[in-house]
């Protein structure tokens, strides 16, 4: 009984997951579209100056509350800046982040995990050894301690989380290439004659390339997070800059006064790496070849 | 077995020595003198290069390195710069508080993911299965930094009812000879101190916590799914047991060693989110002293640390490979 019931549950499960996938995309890409426009367009947007200070209108609350000044819809923090004017202007600094700092984790990382895995021998023993050592580091505090060396700044932070986060697409870049190596049609492909190199190129990358996009999009959403923790620990760019992370370290510590200078870049944050991450499991099941 | 033992060990060796390696080097490029931050404006060249030659900075990279590597195959770890007391004894005091939470956390994140994987699998088709699904995912998505941030308004500021800074009241006289408060508490009967520890622990427990729960109920549930169409919780069935009895009894025992694997492995990252969840919760342990320590440029103390924190997740993981290996008999003879 259960050998039969088995397969029509899970092509039930696989319709149910489908469908509710192309909802799931959308929404996370709709959101990270519209930051993006957002980001893009924040010096038309914006209706302050987001370093503009005004003693005179501090922790002045958002447009719903009583005392609010239509001025400032989003309220202000501590110091009398435009929240709404910071907000936008840092999603500008995050969105580079995740773009710049995944896309040369992946380049770098994906390379060295499809070499390991394709070569194997002395090639994947140091690399394996490297992806080992790196993982026994605590990721946050490794980044802290990158940020220490580096000096803080905006490519500081990118070559941090490069340096960190190149162990994620190396160590599945390589399970994958390495089980894609032993298949029949890269065997065929090498005894037609075909050079490693292009072995590489021509047939094993095509086959992982769906998991790297997947991957990439969740690295975008870890990129994020990271600059917000370093910028939270006062270790990102200059302290002028406005920062999602920056921002939540000010609001913790008038949280009791002005709960909305935490709460607005939170919420940004937040929403942008479920995006990120929706997004990646999203394609991660779109591109699988079993599911499809 | 015991070859495979062996193998392990030193490959385990080889990591430490190759972290301890990289933080040594990383950590001395560092741009910023931490002596001449440590004394007055109005120290000389000379009052600066007497301490550099206390500390040993005055030596070429790898002679420092020897040095300090035969220092701590003596347990000595050298002396911290900014709080001026041996590093060990520092690392070590802090040691503690950076356990119990993790392991409160781990407790928490078993519960939880526990019970997740269970309703899933008790009402499996119905919404609840569908809401613990959506649960799991979400609770995957964003990670432990956010998670306490967004406790801390729930139960900080809206439904105040946890603390949301530091260890333990700090007016509270504390009898204790250890640094496991929690642990000493609960073996004192001093009841009262447990609840405020748990009062500001919870959170940040909390926090650590949500993103393993949700893996521990993810892979759960999927165990449980095919141990319960195999023919022996079949026969279970026929014989006419509950529902209830099939799974908790017949289908979990056979389901939990796939997890348990897992939740080794992750337990070290529950531990390496330790650092932000800590400062972010002024919770006195070992990863808020490493930020510090980071900020202060603060060379022996970072080593000590990293180091410790390295051990820390070798040790969980060879603990981990090691009891797979006693569980599954599988592997016991090969």
């Amino acid at each position: 009984m259960g050998e039969t019931a088995q397969p029509a549950l899970r092509a039930d499960g696989r319709a149910a997951r489908r469908h509710g996938l192309g909802l799931r995309l959308w929404l996370s890409g709709g959101w990270i579209a519209l930051l993006a426009l957002a980001a893009l367009a924040a010096p038309l947007l914006a209706p302050h100056d987001p370093l503009a200070q005004d003693l005179f209108a501090g922790r002045l609350p958002p447009f719903w509350v009583a005392g609010a000044d239509p001025l400032y819809p989003l309220g202000t923090d501590s110091l009398g800046r435009d929240v709404l004017s910071r907000l936008l202007y840092a999603a500008r600094i995050a969105l580079t982040v995740a773009l710049v700092a995944g896309a040369l984790t992946c380049l770098i990382g994906a390379a060295l995990g499809l070499v390991a895995g394709f070569y194997g021998g002395w090639v994947d023993l140091v690399i394996s050894r490297l992806i080992d050592i790196w993982m026994s580091f605590p990721p946050v505090l490794f980044a802290i301690l990158l940020i220490a060396v580096l000096g803080t700044g905006l490519s500081s932070i990118i070559i941090a989380i490069v340096v960190i986060d190149w162990t994620r697409f190396a160590r599945v870049v390589r399970a994958e290439a390495l089980t894609q190596a032993r298949m029949d049609y890269v065997a065929s492909a090498q005894i037609a004659g075909m050079p490693r190199r292009r072995v590489i190129w021509a047939e094993i990358l095509p086959n992982v390339l769906p998991t790297i996009v997947a991957l990439l999009t969740l690295e975008m959403g870890i990129a994020v997070i990271v600059e917000a923790i370093l910028s939270f620990v006062n270790l990102s760019i200059s302290t002028d800059d406005p920062t999602w992370g920056g921002m939540i370290a000010e609001g913790r510590i008038s949280i009791h006064q002005a709960w909305w200078v935490l709460a607005f870049p939170l919420v940004a944050l937040f929403l942008t790496v479920l995006a990120f991450s929706q997004l990646g499991e999203g394609l991660k099941d779109r591109f699988d070849p079993v599911l499809r | 077995m015991l070859r495979a033992l062996l193998t392990r060990l030193a490959t385990t060796a080889v990591t430490l020595i190759g972290v301890a390696v990289i933080v040594f080097v990383v950590i001395r490029v560092v741009p910023g003198n931490p002596i001449a931050m440590m004394l007055p404006p109005g120290a000389t060249e000379a009052d600066i290069a007497r301490l550099e030659a206390f500390y040993g900075l005055d030596r070429s990279i790898p002679e420092q390195f020897f040095i300090w590597a035969g220092g701590v195959l003596q347990g000595d770890f050298g002396t911290s710069i900014s709080l001026r007391q041996p590093v060990a004894g520092l690392v070590l005091g802090r040691l503690p508080a950076t356990l119990e939470l993790s392991v409160l956390a781990l407790l928490i994140a078993l519960a939880l993911g526990g019970t997740l994987a269970l309703l899933g699998t008790r009402f499996r088709g119905h919404r609840t299965e569908a809401a613990v699904d959506v649960t799991n995912g979400l609770a995957l998505s964003v990670p432990d930094f956010l998670w306490g941030l967004l406790l801390i308004i729930a139960f900080g500021v809206v439904w105040p009812v946890f603390h949301i800074a530091g260890r333990v009241s700090p007016a509270l006289d504390l009898p204790f000879t250890t640094q496991f408060y929690l642990f000493e508490s609960i073996v004192r009967f001093r009841f009262d101190l447990t609840a405020d520890l748990l009062a500001h622990m919870f959170l940040p427990a909390v926090a650590l916590a949500i993103p393993l729960a949700a893996i521990i109920g993810q892979l759960l549930k999927q165990s449980l799914k095919e141990t319960m169409h195999l023919d022996y919780v079949t026969l279970a069935r026929t014989k006419g047991y509950g529902e209830n009895r099939v799974i908790l009894r017949e289908a979990l025992p056979n389901a939990v060693l796939p997890t348990l694997t897992l939740v080794g492995v992750q337990f070290t990252f529950l531990i390496g989110g330790t650092v932000i969840i800590e400062r972010l919760f002024s919770y006195e342990g070992l990863g808020n002293m490493a930020i510090d320590a980071v900020i202060n440029r603060d060379l022996p103390l970072i080593q000590g640390i990293v180091i410790l924190f390295a051990a820390l997740f070798t040790a969980v993981n060879l603990l981990v490979d090691m009891s797979y290996a006693l569980l599954n008999p599988r592997l016991r003879h090969g």
